[in-house]
């Protein structure tokens, strides 16, 4: 029992930053804005956050710096790609880049110090309930928060106004824009809420899930949120399954691999990826509500004709 | 006539206008522009493409910034900054291309632009009782994707008058309306002329303008050429007015021996499935196009059109091969070059980036498309471009289709709308094809350049070809048609021959209220 709870732990655990980073990703393409930085910005949000935390000696101030770091480092592409109508692919790209260096560069002196980690929630009665107390209220607070934020992104994207003029903006905006819609306004906020949730998504591994300074550490989990994003087409709910399923077949191939099980340890590493993209492809096989999910206007610059 | 305006801004004008530019790099769109607008008045804006039409009402909608001039609203000088500021003041515009969301229900559409903070249910009730109290059904909750052309502008009108403004601007409205549903629309604007709204009314449908509007001012090269009143005009003097010069008019001779001649085009039991969750199949569609005919096809946009000329060209293959049949020969797994060869030419609707490629060269744009069928004139041995034959062969169709240019062979995207479809049509033309397919052959072109292609497809017809035109003008096809299909949700009706059509025949089978359509339809249902 105490093993399969350690399992679901761990799941959540890796499943965490994906869901944060993607759901963040999830808000700015909803706005017609592709933002390949996610992996730069999560790296930017894991050294900012260490480097709080370490120098601090609080890994609520870690957190707190993690989320500022990925929004400033947003505010970058959006200045870039939306006052400068830049190309959006190649500028989120160049974030990534940037930031991978640029994070090494800072961490240098990190390398190898002691983190501080944030501590789980322990409500004294209810966290020491066999399996359920462990699972609902004895997870580290980012989980909590992963959690908090789909929903509210849910229930903003498709039941408040600004909700839908957000939509709406991700549709046409040229159609928003002859409205009176401020379409630009819109995307900053949208960049920077998604740079917030990278950088929180990076705070949540160097200050939860690995409480230390690598360099290179989100290795590719940016990347992951980003196709989780296109696979679960635009939709919440199915971010969440792909982020749960994605962490699930990474623990589970990690216990395969130590069982020491006869298949090649290069497959097993690339099953979390072939099961997440398998179960999303086939949950979006409704063409329709694809077509009515997918942000129309996706990556083209907007330049308003004044 | 250019315009008299009072000095103490005459409280009976809603709206006036005076000296409006607004500047283009090089190009005034608008230049000075006056224009009065009274209370309960239906004004109309004509003018040809390029006219500066749509700069002028963004500028009075706010969406661009004119770069001087003067805006009065109900005696008051103001500036409108913004579209949230017009709307403010009480203008409130229906837009040519409509401003939609597909992927958004009708509800969700209108409150979109309703700066209220009201539940999309309230919304959603309102805009139904007014669109029934208008005569103008509307299911809030569908999903614009799915709506014809004429629902959609029915959210774009209700969405406008539920902000209840004074002046409502409406840009083109009719293009894309079978006539029974303008004549509805006309209902409801008189309706609102009656209630004390002003309405202005662009348009370049002269028989229209004549009918509901009470003045019109007219606009040429982004000028104001004339303030008149459109019933004492008649449509030939309207038209001068616009264009500067009589328009010629367009001569068809009757078809002589046609039930004879052989058939060059045949369609049989053409389907095709939708591509996209939005697209319309095409169900079952029978034609034939004989030697020395021109057969039109009517519809409203989207119904099938396009990907029907997409199925006849070659752009996309039938499974099966004798569904299209060129000169007597199977031809539906043929590419487009397949039946080019086979002596078919094909117009698409969209000039840029369909039928030319923008920025290449007129001669080379001749190349591109002719190479394969006229290889022996064009390429020499060991592929080599005989680059002195094929530009002779651009300027012989320049001259040939008058093409009006700024350089000797310049870039497609570098010509007007206008001239680079002559050009487009004059290179099919060259090749003297045996079938020629057109979709769209005037879209947005002058009236002068439209007379002249639609006298060339008929010539070309005479001298022994097949022609088919896809057209959503209804004018043209009865102006160059020998008969008239009509295209409905992606099913072909029979030709009608044109001595039998009439506009009502012809806009009830767009409708799709044909009874005789019915059992059509049964057979593939």
């Amino acid at each position: 029992m105490d093993i399969t709870v350690n399992i679901l732990l761990t799941i959540a655990t890796a499943a965490t930053p994906l869901l944060i980073a993607a759901i963040g990703e999830l808000v700015v393409e909803r706005s017609g804005v592709l933002n390949l930085g996610v992996e730069g910005m999560m790296i930017m949000g894991a050294v900012g956050g260490f480097g709080a935390g370490y120098l601090t000696g609080s890994p609520w101030i870690g957190l707190l710096a993690a989320i500022i770091v990925g929004a400033l480092f947003s505010l970058l592409f959006a200045v870039m790609t939306l006052s400068l109508a830049t190309n959006q692919v190649a500028t989120g790209l160049s974030l990534t880049l940037l930031g991978l260096g640029l994070s090494g560069m800072i961490g240098t002196s990190f390398v190898g110090q002691p983190g501080v980690r944030l501590p789980n929630l322990d409500i004294p009665g209810l966290s020491s309930i066999p399996v359920v107390g462990r699972l609902i209220f004895g997870q580290d607070p980012v989980f909590y928060i992963s959690i908090s934020l789909t929903a509210a992104v849910m229930w903003f994207l498709f039941r408040t106004r600004t909700g839908l003029t957000l939509r709406s903006i991700g549709d046409s905006h040229t159609s928003a824009h002859a409205l009176g819609i401020k379409v630009i306004r819109y995307r900053y906020l949208a960049v920077i809420f998604g740079g917030a949730c990278a950088g929180l998504a990076g705070g949540h591994l160097s200050l939860v899930y690995t409480p230390q300074w690598v360099e290179n550490m989100s290795a590719g989990r940016g990347w992951i949120a980003l196709a989780l994003v296109v696979f679960a087409s635009w939709r919440p709910w199915r971010v969440l399954a792909g982020a749960y399923i994605f962490g699930a077949v990474w623990i589970g191939q990690l216990h395969a691999q130590a069982f020491g099980i006869p298949v090649p340890s290069q497959f097993l590493s690339s099953l979390p990826y072939l099961a997440t993209i398998v179960v999303l492809v086939l949950i979006s096989r409704n063409k329709r509500l694809t077509m009515m999910n997918t942000p129309a206007s996706l990556g083209q610059p907007f330049v308003p004709d004044r | 006539m250019g315009g008299t305006v009072s000095a103490n801004h005459d409280r009976s004008n809603l709206l006036e206008v005076r000296g409006l530019t607004k500047i283009f790099g090089t190009l005034t769109a608008c230049d000075h522009i006056d224009l009065n607008i009274a209370k309960g008045e239906i004004h109309a804006l004509l003018g040809e493409n390029g006219a500066g039409k749509s700069t002028l009402v963004k500028m009075l909608f706010g969406s661009l910034e004119p770069n001087s001039g003067e805006i009065f609203w109900d005696g008051k000088a103001v500036k409108i900054t913004s579209p949230g500021v017009a709307k403010k003041l009480g203008i409130g515009m229906v837009f040519q291309h409509f401003s939609l969301f597909e992927a958004l229900t009708a509800a969700e559409n209108i409150a979109l632009s309703l700066n209220d903070g009201s539940p999309i249910s309230t919304i959603a009730a309102k805009a139904r009782a007014l669109s029934f109290s208008y005569g103008l059904p509307l299911d809030p909750d569908s999903l614009v994707g799915d709506l014809s052309v004429g629902e959609r502008q029915r959210i774009e009108i209700i969405r406008c008058l539920l902000q209840t403004p004074q002046l409502i601007i409406l840009d083109e409205p009719t293009s894309v309306l079978t006539p029974q549903e303008a004549d509805k629309l006309f209902e409801t604007l008189e309706r609102l002329r009656s209630e004390g709204k002003s309405i202005l009314y662009i348009s370049h449908r002269l028989e229209e303008v004549k009918r509901i509007c009470d003045r019109a001012t007219v606009l040429r090269h982004g000028k104001v050429v004339g303030h008149c009143n459109p019933r004492e005009e008649t449509a030939a003097s309207l038209a001068r007015m616009m264009v500067g010069s009589e328009v010629k008019a367009v001569v068809r001779a009757p078809a002589e021996g046609i039930e004879t001649a052989p058939a060059l085009l045949e369609i049989r039991g053409l389907s095709r499935k939708p591509a996209t969750p939005f697209a319309i199949p095409l169900k079952n569609i029978n034609l034939t196009v004989r030697a020395g005919e021109v057969i039109g096809i009517a519809g409203v946009a989207g119904n099938g059109q396009g990907e029907f000329f997409e199925s006849v060209s070659g752009e996309v293959l039938q499974q099966d091969a004798g569904s299209v049949r060129i000169r007597g020969k199977d031809a539906g797994a043929l590419s487009i070059t397949g039946r080019r060869l086979m002596g078919a030419a094909f117009v698409p609707e969209e000039r840029l980036g369909h039928g030319a490629a923008p920025r290449m060269r007129l001669s080379e744009n001749l190349l591109l498309s002719r190479h394969a069928t006229d290889g022996k004139a064009f390429v020499g041995s060991g592929g080599m471009v005989k680059n002195s034959t094929v530009y002779s062969a651009a300027q012989r169709i320049i001259t040939a289709m008058d093409v009006r240019k700024s350089a000797p062979d310049p870039e497609a995207a570098a010509l007007s709308g206008g001239n680079l479809q002559k050009f487009i049509v004059g290179r099919e033309l060259d090749r003297k094809p045996s079938v020629m397919v057109v979709n769209q052959p005037t879209w947005g072109v002058d009236a002068g350049a439209a007379a002249r292609i639609r006298q060339a497809l008929i010539e070309l017809a005479r001298s022994g070809s097949a022609v088919l035109v896809i057209s959503q003008d209804l004018d043209e096809l009865f102006e160059l048609s020998d008969a008239i299909a009509v295209m409905h949700n992606g099913e072909l009706s029979k030709p009608l021959p044109i001595a039998e059509a009439t506009f009502e025949k012809i806009g009830l089978l767009m409708g799709g209220a044909e009874p005789g359509h019915a059992e059509h339809g049964m057979e593939v249902a």
